[in-house]
């Protein structure tokens, strides 16, 4: 389109404002502010989808076959729409903008858990991942519809229809590769093993959520846990494949929801992170 | 009570609601420019109030469906071209867009186009991680014999479908 003077950059923010005007409802003038709790927990999420997105970017041109460059490139994209609402949400808070809160801040101040930011690895490792997130989200984002706060409730409602096909689109790739090759199913039951250490995290409730949970503002995280495992074992009984239990990253002291992370995702916000930083408020 | 001034302006601006409605009705989704974004189940709300400004509410497709910025512009230039010189677009999540939205007519558009509509309702996705796909019909010779390649084809909104009977691609919209 031609004429428009609008700068496009500078107007999705002025969008999102508007978006959150309206999730508030009517009368409610200056947009949804979230809470200082509740804009922490966005920013878990936020953080969550948007170091995920990331990874599955780095596929494009690099996947077993053209359809699967699409397919999580697409995935990819949606995980970024519900990135951009979260985040936009939590910097209600402070007065930061979605794009501040993605290029600027640094490691230390990012809340994703571990899982999300664990390197893609073979194309099976990805697809482990990628089970175990997409399951994962599902539950979360089905619970979360319900939540009190109107704006978490319809950005979790929205996600959870996109979240149905990521699982779909796990779910078949685990069955094939499981099912497929002698080297397809070594590299598949791999996969698992080295994605399952990071399940717990996902699963741990803190304070935060203890306060936001006892709200109806937040899905205590512990309380998403059988539901994933029934819906892990249903994908796993048809791709004969075991859970593994045991092993576990996770350490209550730490984790990527205090802002102690492992040692990739460093590079992986530089390389997502260079450009804004390079040109500060520049548009495209 | 409602005097006769009140009323006749209540009217006039019906009138106009129903005009604004049907200008922003034209806008197309850039990726699929046979479907308006009425087609589509895009367009919420139109509402023009007592001083002219039009307030519109669209709902995005998918979450990082790019159009929508487009399908936004579209419609602040459609509205303004038509005569209304204030015109607000606020994109509204809830209540979640579903394909149960797309009209009937965007639906025959959409073969005609070359791309198999949604078939059947949301609610009928079923719930399990584990489940059977429905038969997808080709949109060009109407057999059911057809196998999927991708489930996320050139968009999001879309998957990758061959017709074994007369051997073509064509993308589906997915039921959502
Ligand atoms: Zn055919």
């Amino acid at each position: 389109m031609s004429g428009a003077d609008l700068d496009p950059h500078g107007e999705v923010s002025v969008d999102r404002l508007a978006l959150a005007e309206e999730l508030a409802g009517a009368g409610a003038g200056e947009g949804a502010v979230a809470s200082e709790d509740a804009a922490e927990y966005a920013l878990r999420l936020g953080d969550d989808a948007l170091v995920l997105a990331q990874q599955l970017g780095m596929w494009i041109t690099r996947a077993p076959e053209l359809e699967e460059d699409i397919a999580l490139g697409n995935i990819g994209l949606d995980l970024i729409g519900h990135a951009r609402s979260l985040l936009h949400y939590a910097g209600s808070a402070t007065g930061r903008s979605e794009d501040e809160l993605a290029y600027w801040r640094d490691e230390p101040e990012w809340r994703n858990a571990w899982l999300f930011e664990q390197p893609n690895g073979d194309f099976a490792c990805t697809i482990a991942r990628q089970l175990v997130a997409s399951l994962y989200l599902f539950e979360l984002y089905s619970a979360l519809a319900d939540s009190t706060d109107p704006t978490l409730a319809a950005i979790a409602a929205k996600s959870v229809k996109e979240v149905d096909y990521h699982r779909d689109h796990s779910t078949q790739w685990v069955l094939r590769l499981a099912g497929g090759t002698e080297e397809s199913r070594r590299r598949m039951i791999r996969g698992v093993e080295v994605t399952w250490p990071y399940v717990d995290e996902l699963f741990a409730d803190d304070e935060l959520t203890e306060r936001l949970a006892a709200d109806g503002v937040a899905v205590l995280p512990s309380t998403l846990r059988p539901a994933f495992e029934s819906a892990v074992d249903e994908v796993f009984a048809e791709a004969a494949l075991e859970r593994p239990t045991g092993r576990t990253a996770y350490t209550a002291s730490g984790g990527g929801r205090r802002g102690s992370h492992t040692e990739h995702l460093g590079p992986l916000l530089a390389e997502m992170q260079v450009l804004a930083r390079q040109h500060p408020g520049a548009s495209w | 009570m409602v005097t006769a001034t009140g009323g006749l302006d209540t009217a006039l601006r019906a009138h106009s609601t129903d005009h604004a409605w049907q200008v922003a009705a034209t806008v197309t989704d850039p990726e699929i420019p046979v479907l308006t974004i009425e087609d589509l189940g895009v367009l919420r709300t139109v509402e023009v109030a007592d001083d002219g400004a039009v307030h519109v509410e669209l709902t995005p497709t998918y979450s990082g469906c790019p159009a929508m910025d487009a399908m936004r512009d579209d419609v602040v230039l459609a509205l303004t071209h038509a005569g209304y010189d204030e015109v607000r677009v606020d994109l509204v999540l809830a209540p979640a867009w579903t394909t149960d939205w797309m009209t009937d007519a965007g639906k025959q558009k959409l073969r005609r186009y070359g791309i198999q509509a949604p078939t059947g309702l949301a609610a009928a996705r079923g719930a399990g991680p584990v489940r059977v796909q429905l038969a997808v019909k080709c949109p060009r010779c109407d057999s059911l014999d057809t196998r999927e390649i991708a489930r996320f084809g050139s968009t999001s909104c879309k998957a990758l479908y061959e017709c074994r009977a007369c051997l073509e691609p064509f993308d589906y919209f997915k039921v959502i």
